[in-house]
């Protein structure tokens, strides 16, 4: 196969051979369609965190008390086996990895696809090309943004004055009682169902899971999945602006620990 | 019925390839609506000529729609606005009277502009000569039906095959990717008896060679609609799983 290769001559190329040959099986990852795949597949981790995420927030709805429960008992996974919080940490840290290498792949497949894309100056027409698709670079890096907030804000507790550690319901309710606050999640979580609206259904494609019989299931979930989240996510900050979750600057579990300690001294 | 129609026609025109280009306004009158959008050049360049002004440079051969040398992006569309049709099928019929037109060359760093609206394609060469073919021993010809191929399969494969390798799916293509050409000329023959020795060497090469000059996919599926043999992106995704395969299969154990 290599004879007839070098009989095309043909204009240089626009991607260079990788310097570092990396072994095997990283050398997948040196190639476009593995960065996709990788992608693809961190794209699958990362939605699944979104959607148990989204579902175990639904806690709040119940009270305070049963969100610092739910929380709790996150922590006291795998408690049988390992010691408390590995588990979780264990997670969190395949979920960092999934992010890191999901936003890698982003960034350097997208310098590839710029470097050999050339506009248009008559202007171009979109056919199929959808909202969600064009606009994947700027939902992306707008999420990565709000995930630091969303961590600064809720679980470091550094633009919270009130955070209280453990407490969900009250940093919630605290944080998102303020206006731009509200704003800012309800942007981010927008984007975040336009990105999950492209990738659900790019992902399919990218990992090779394709099938006439199914073909056509896969924008239905796609949108149902977005649908699903955008609901779920957007419902928090409008229910606190509405009240609905509020604990009046008291937190629960401040007391609850006042308490215990009060028990112990006596 | 035939009526005639004026046009007015914005054309990039560059003296080479590393000439600076630009839009250039002619007015097309008295188009029949019969002619084909090639023939309307046609007619547009025989008035330069006999004006003294260089004709139109464009490329085209069979004209019908099989041989995909010709290809022009016209009003932002790869070969314009009728769908599963190539710009030499493209009939006049498809415009108004009074219609502004621009025509642009298919724009990707690897299709450099030679001349007006025709560019280098030989990337495209290079892809199918990493492995767009199934090597065999010539002689005596092979009895026909000799290798079983079951009709959906051989449906499937022909698909594929109807690629005419004009450059469309780069040229709609955001990215630039030439996913969709590449799947097409992988997928052919991956699908049949006589490209499966080869199949996993041939997905492998060819993906990199594509890789070294276009862009990467991002499931738009605008080549899907660009392409006038209006072939699936399902192939894309058939080619993505074989070239995976490729990476991992033991080739002792597969062939």
């Amino acid at each position: 196969m290599a004879q007839a290769i070098t009989r095309v001559s043909a204009p240089p190329p626009v991607r260079s051979e990788p310097k570092i040959k990396l072994p095997w099986p990283l050398s997948i990852y040196q190639t476009a369609v593995g960065k996709k795949w990788v992608m693809g597949l961190t794209g699958v981790a990362l939605l699944g965190f979104i959607v148990v995420h989204m579902i175990g927030n639904l806690h709040l709805y119940e009270g305070p008390l049963e969100i610092h429960e739910y929380a709790e008992t996150l922590r006291d996974l795998g408690t049988k086996l390992l010691p408390r919080t590995w588990l979780l940490w264990i997670m969190r840290i395949g979920l960092i990895i999934a992010f890191a290498l999901h936003i890698h792949s982003a960034y350097s497949l997208s310098r590839m696809s710029i470097a050999a894309d050339q506009r248009y100056p008559g202007g171009r027409n979109y056919i199929a090309a959808n909202f969600a698709s064009r606009t994947m670079r700027w939902t992306g890096p707008i999420i990565g943004l709000y995930l630091f907030y969303h961590l600064a804000d809720l679980t470091w507790g550094w633009f919270n004055p009130d955070f209280v550690r453990g407490d969900p319901y009250h940093n919630v309710s605290e944080s998102l009682s303020s206006i731009p606050v509200a704003i800012l999640y309800i942007v981010a979580n927008t984007a975040l169902a336009v990105h999950i609206f492209h990738g659900t259904w790019s992902m399919f494609q990218s990992l090779g899971v394709n099938s006439p019989r199914y073909n056509h299931l896969r924008r239905y979930l796609a949108a149902g999945l977005a649908g699903i989240i955008l609901v779920g996510n957007l419902s928090f900050p409008i229910f606190v602006q509405a009240g609905v979750i509020d604990d009046d600057g008291r937190s629960i579990v401040e007391e609850l620990q006042h308490g215990a300690a009060e028990e112990e001294d006596h | 019925m035939s009526a005639e129609i004026n046009l007015t026609l914005k054309v990039w025109r560059q003296a080479g390839p590393n000439a600076e280009g630009r839009f250039v306004t002619y007015e097309a009158n008295g188009i029949s609506t019969d002619a084909s959008f090639l023939e309307m050049l046609d007619i547009v360049n025989e008035r330069l000529i006999e004006a003294g002004e260089e004709p139109i440079v464009f490329e085209s051969d069979c004209r019908e729609g099989i041989c995909g040398t010709c290809g022009l992006m016209i009003n932002g569309q790869a070969h314009g606005p009728q769908k599963g049709t190539a710009t030499c099928q493209l009939h006049m019929r498809s415009f108004s009277d009074g219609d502004h037109i621009v025509i642009e060359p298919w724009r990707a760093t690897s299709f450099p502009v030679l001349r007006d609206l025709a560019v280098d394609r030989r990337a495209m060469d290079a892809i199918i000569g990493a492995g767009g073919y199934i090597s065999v021993n010539t002689g005596a010809a092979a009895d026909a039906n000799l290798t079983p191929v079951p009709k959906e399969t051989a449906d499937t494969a022909f698909d594929a095959a109807a690629c005419i390798g004009c450059g469309a799916c780069v040229a709609a293509c955001p990215n630039s990717a030439a996913q969709l050409f590449t799947a097409a000329k992988v997928q052919h023959l991956n699908l049949l008896p006589q490209g499966q020795a080869e199949r996993w060497a041939r997905t492998e090469a060819m993906v990199e060679t594509m890789e070294a000059f276009f862009g990467s996919c991002t499931n738009h599926g605008e080549c899907e609609e660009a392409c006038p043999k209006e072939i699936p992106i399902d192939f894309i995704a058939w080619t993505n799983r074989d070239y995976i395969k490729a990476k991992v299969k033991n080739r002792k154990l597969v062939g």
